[in-house]
């Protein structure tokens, strides 16, 4: 750096004005805070880069093992009876998991909506809306396990293992994260828009089902599938509820289920190769369902969203 | 005017619903019965035509103070507001012009907190009376509001939202041309309705909240600062709509701007901010009201002639 060029900067500095004579191009950047710019972006990269490995790799490790044992006959049919047997497949946990998920969703996800509602709209901070948020906040750290005890201590020791009392569990879980998450989407919608339907003769019913929900609609289907995922993916209070099974079933109760989860932790568990093999196919499936409803949902909600 | 009278005496008349095919096709059914009936009393067929000065006006403001928790916002309003008049509020930022127009739909029991005291007679019957529902209230009296609030869906659900939740049972597509038609936006987008209304410029999205307030046929628009977020241009296309529309609707509008107050309203009522020195608590009150010539050429209060010569505010 010529001696010019620093005396142009210091007096800059000084001024914030060009003095006579100087060009905008003569003041440079001292290397001092290029050299900080670039490090810093740098070790945002590199942050990224190690986010990322971890997830990368599962995602080739799942991909790469589990392409090998995935094939129609796969999908199509059940468990032989031997882990040690290669062939067959995880038909029985697909159906468990479809059928738990399903009906965990089914309960969860309006009763969960209904209470945002209420958080937002029409308890806002009364005593029993920060109980509802409280125990929310509360449940979406309780350890699943812990879940699966209670239904099992609630339910299972009267009724048996079995689909409902895996669904219960599920529904459990499922249903503080999507009361949490839709609270914030309601929050979001603007005043102006309730304003504009109050001010149209709109009773509060009406403004919540035919504005707000609409309006929140993408947001709340994004945070119902981030619970759909996680109960897809939840394995412990399964192991307490639907036990897991060979069998291809679709009893709701008195009979022990499947579910890929659980399928994937046996299979993963034991010594031979064909199960471990199916195991990991298993884990590729439950992917692709993840990834499939998840894109679903989200092209569902974008083309309501202009519809009445 | 002619064709109109009779459905805004539908719209009235909450017995009406099955009656009312007299004005033409449409039928609103009350999904919520009124407790206490908001009657157009006093109002005749004729007074409507006229409009004669000597005709009962729309609101009567009685004693009217607003606060907001414990602190009072605005104190001891006392006006009349004329039928197919356009009435101006007007006054520095925080004097309670919004809340006051909001008292006229009780907007302000949104807010919570909020609490009125005094009465607001339309045609005679007090809108804050016990049994008097706001949902009722809402429906004969419209809103528009500052920023233009579209609903995030197509133009032609906008203009039809408010016949839809008023179960509306007539021809919708008649009722969205006309109401576009109206407020002056059915060339402009008559052949895009299925498009989302957020696509459209401040001034077409102000117009066709417009569009949507008047699609339920209300007796009154209250537009607060309805001019305030458009350009010039967007906002003498809102002003010549006001022109056209108070031959059929009572129009209140809070406005900012004085020249806009003095183009386009027939009386104006102007409010300040009183100061109590001792404890610095501010509330509004009103301190002139008249016909807008009068206001602005010989205003009675000294405070009225400093704002409107622009020596505050």
């Amino acid at each position: 750096m010529n001696e010019a060029r620093a005396e142009a900067q210091l007096q800059n500095w000084a001024g914030g004005r060009l003095q006579p004579g100087v060009s905008l191009r003569q003041c440079r950047p001292t290397r001092r805070r290029v050299w900080r710019d670039r490090r810093n972006t740098a070790l945002i990269i590199l942050g990224v880069v190690i986010t990322l490995i971890p997830v990368v790799m599962i995602l080739y490790q799942i991909t790469s093992k589990g392409i090998r044992t995935m094939d129609w006959e796969f999908l199509t049919s059940s468990m032989p009876l031997s882990f040690r047997r290669e062939g067959g497949g995880f038909l029985n946990a697909l159906v468990g998991t479809l059928i738990m998920v399903g009906l965990a969703t089914a309960v969860s996800v309006p009763l969960g909506i209904m209470a945002a509602v209420y958080l937002v709209e029409y308890g806002k901070g009364n005593w029993l809306a920060r109980l509802i948020r409280f125990f929310s906040d509360v449940m979406t750290g309780v350890p699943s396990v812990f879940v699966g005890l209670f239904v099992y201590t609630a339910l299972v020791v009267n009724f048996g293992f079995g689909a409902l009392m895996g669904a219960a569990s599920l529904a459990i879980i499922m249903m503080p994260i999507i009361v949490r998450s839709t609270e914030e989407m309601l929050k979001l919608v603007p005043g102006e828009l309730k304003d504009a339907s109050y001010g149209l003769g709109a009773a509060k019913w009406q403004t919540v089902t035919k504005v707000v929900l609409p309006s929140a609609a993408p947001g709340i289907v994004t945070g119902v599938m981030l619970a759909v995922a996680r109960a897809a993916g939840e394995t412990a209070p399964l192991i307490l509820t639907a036990l897991g099974s060979y069998q291809l079933t679709a009893r709701l109760w008195d009979q022990p289920i499947s579910a890929l989860t659980l399928a994937i932790f046996d299979g993963a568990r034991n010594p031979f190769a064909a199960g471990q093999a199916r195991a990991w196919a298993g884990a590729l499936e439950l992917l692709l369902i993840v990834l499939i409803f998840t894109i679903v949902a989200r092209v569902m909600a974008s083309r309501s969203r202009f519809k009445r | 005017m002619k064709e109109q009278a009779p459905d805004t005496q539908a719209m009235n008349s909450p017995v009406a619903s099955s009656e009312a095919t007299s004005g033409g096709t449409r039928v609103y059914a009350q999904e919520v019965a009124p407790p206490v009936t908001l009657s157009v009393a006093g109002v005749s067929e004729e007074g409507r035509a006229t409009g004669s000065p000597a005709e009962p006006p729309v609101f009567s403001v009685r004693n009217l103070s607003v606060y907001y928790g414990k602190n009072l916002a605005l104190k001891d309003v006392n006006m009349d507001i004329r039928p197919r008049r356009i009435t101006a509020i007007i006054g520095p930022s925080g004097c309670g012009k919004s809340t006051l127009i909001r008292c006229f739909n009780r907007m302000n029991e949104l807010i919570p907190g909020a609490r009125v005291e005094g009465e607001v007679l339309y045609h005679g019957e007090n809108i804050y009376a016990p049994g008097v529902d706001p949902v009722v209230v809402r429906r004969h009296i419209g809103m528009v509001f500052q920023r233009p609030n579209p609903f995030p869906k197509s133009i032609y659900e906008n203009v039809a939202f408010g016949a839809r939740i008023n179960g509306y049972k007539g021809d919708m597509d008649e009722l969205v041309e006309r109401s576009l038609r109206r407020a002056a936006l059915w060339d402009e987008v008559k052949n895009q309705l299925k498009k989302s209304a957020l696509d459209l410029s401040g001034g077409q999205q102000q117009r066709l909240c417009i569009a949507r307030a008047i699609a339920v046929e209300p007796d009154v628009i209250l537009m607060d600062e309805p001019a305030s977020a458009l350009d010039p241009i967007a906002t003498t296309r809102i002003e010549d709509l006001m022109q056209e529309l108070k031959q059929d609707y009572s129009i209140v509008i809070v406005t900012h701007n004085m020249q806009q107050a003095a183009r386009v309203s027939d009386e104006t009522a102007f409010l300040y901010t009183e100061v109590d020195e001792a404890t610095s608590a501010r509330w509004g009150i009103l301190v002139e009201f008249g016909p807008t010539s009068r206001i602005f050429t010989k205003p009675l209060d000294k405070r009225t002639e400093d704002y409107v010569s622009g020596r505050f505010g």
